[in-house]
């Protein structure tokens, strides 16, 4: 059964994940994301932590996709891009062989290590009981032995919250950006593509 | 046949890490390249909480924690800044913003 779900949940997962990255239309990736994240928070289920995945659903999919697509309504960004466009060449290219090397390296770490690929004392913390809940568990070790790094991540919120409203605050003089000066009359080294290229 | 289900939700991680990065790497909507990142930092928090069941230990539920804590502020921080630049740049795509002016 087990492994059932973890089959179900992996195929929605990825298949999310294809959709968030190959969508022409920014809602539709946003609307990937969600089924993404929801079959994430099932496979928490699934590892047993009850806690995680209900905060997944709360956080991830109640808040954060909320908030993205809200920004883009504010925006009025839901037009569908052009995909097809390659602005820089080969960059396609370059970013699947980089994501294929890594994939294929960790996976290979995992086939061949096994087990073994997870090194480290066992319970060093406190193990997982069936008999306490995993709340309690998890609040416990939150007010004990991470209760420094809680007290931080109360200032990190902090900060986010006054640095998003210092950026989103409406400037008295408004100027648009002027299109940027191209990098090489700057001096700088071609972005796009060389000079050569540049003359045809 | 019995699966060795841990080693394939860390297989699962490593593929949807890879997917997240490489949408990064490729797409321009700067909306989209948060969605990304959030792949990617789920991606790490699924790794975490599998590496907890291995080795039988709760601190793996208790980091994913703060991953989302950062992760919301990440959110929170990137879409002011598309704001702020969307006001200037309605159109702008990620490859336009390559000067940083005030």
């Amino acid at each position: 059964m087990e492994t059932f779900v973890f089959i179900v949940c992996a195929l929605i997962v990825l298949a999310g994940a294809l959709g968030v990255v190959m969508s022409r239309n920014p809602v539709h990736a946003a609307l990937s994301l969600v089924a993404t994240l929801f079959g994430i928070a099932v496979l928490f289920l699934n590892l047993g932590a009850q806690l995680l995945a209900v905060v997944q659903v709360i956080v991830y999919t109640g808040a954060i996709v909320v908030l993205i697509l809200f920004v883009m309504m504010l925006l009025g960004v839901d037009e569908d891009e052009d995909l097809d466009a390659e602005p820089i060449v080969g960059q396609r290219f370059i970013a699947v062989l980089v994501g294929l090397l890594f994939a294929g390296a960790v996976l290979a770490v995992i086939i061949i290590g096994k087990d073994a690929a997870v090194t480290g004392a066992r319970s060093a913390t406190e193990a997982i009981s069936p008999d306490v809940a995993n709340i309690v568990q998890i609040g416990r070790q939150l007010f004990t032995t991470y209760v420094f790094p809680l007290e931080i991540t109360a200032g990190l919120l902090t900060i986010a919250v006054v640095g998003a409203v210092l950026l989103s605050r409406r400037p008295k003089d408004l100027q648009p950006i002027p299109e940027p000066e191209s990098m090489t009359e700057m001096g700088d080294d071609p972005l796009t593509m060389t000079t050569g290229e540049a003359e045809h | 046949m019995s699966p060795n289900l841990p080693l394939a939700y860390l297989a699962l991680s490593a593929i949807l890490f890879s997917i997240g990065g490489v949408g990064l790497l490729v797409r321009r909507n700067p909306l989209v390249m948060i969605m990304c990142v959030e792949l990617m930092l789920n991606a790490v928090n699924l790794t975490f909480v599998t590496f907890g069941k291995m080795l039988d230990d709760i601190a793996g539920q208790v980091i994913v924690f703060f991953v989302m804590v950062v992760a919301a502020a990440e959110v929170v921080i990137g879409l002011a800044l598309i704001v702020a630049m969307a006001r200037r740049r309605p159109d702008a795509n990620a490859d336009d913003l390559r000067l940083l002016r005030g």
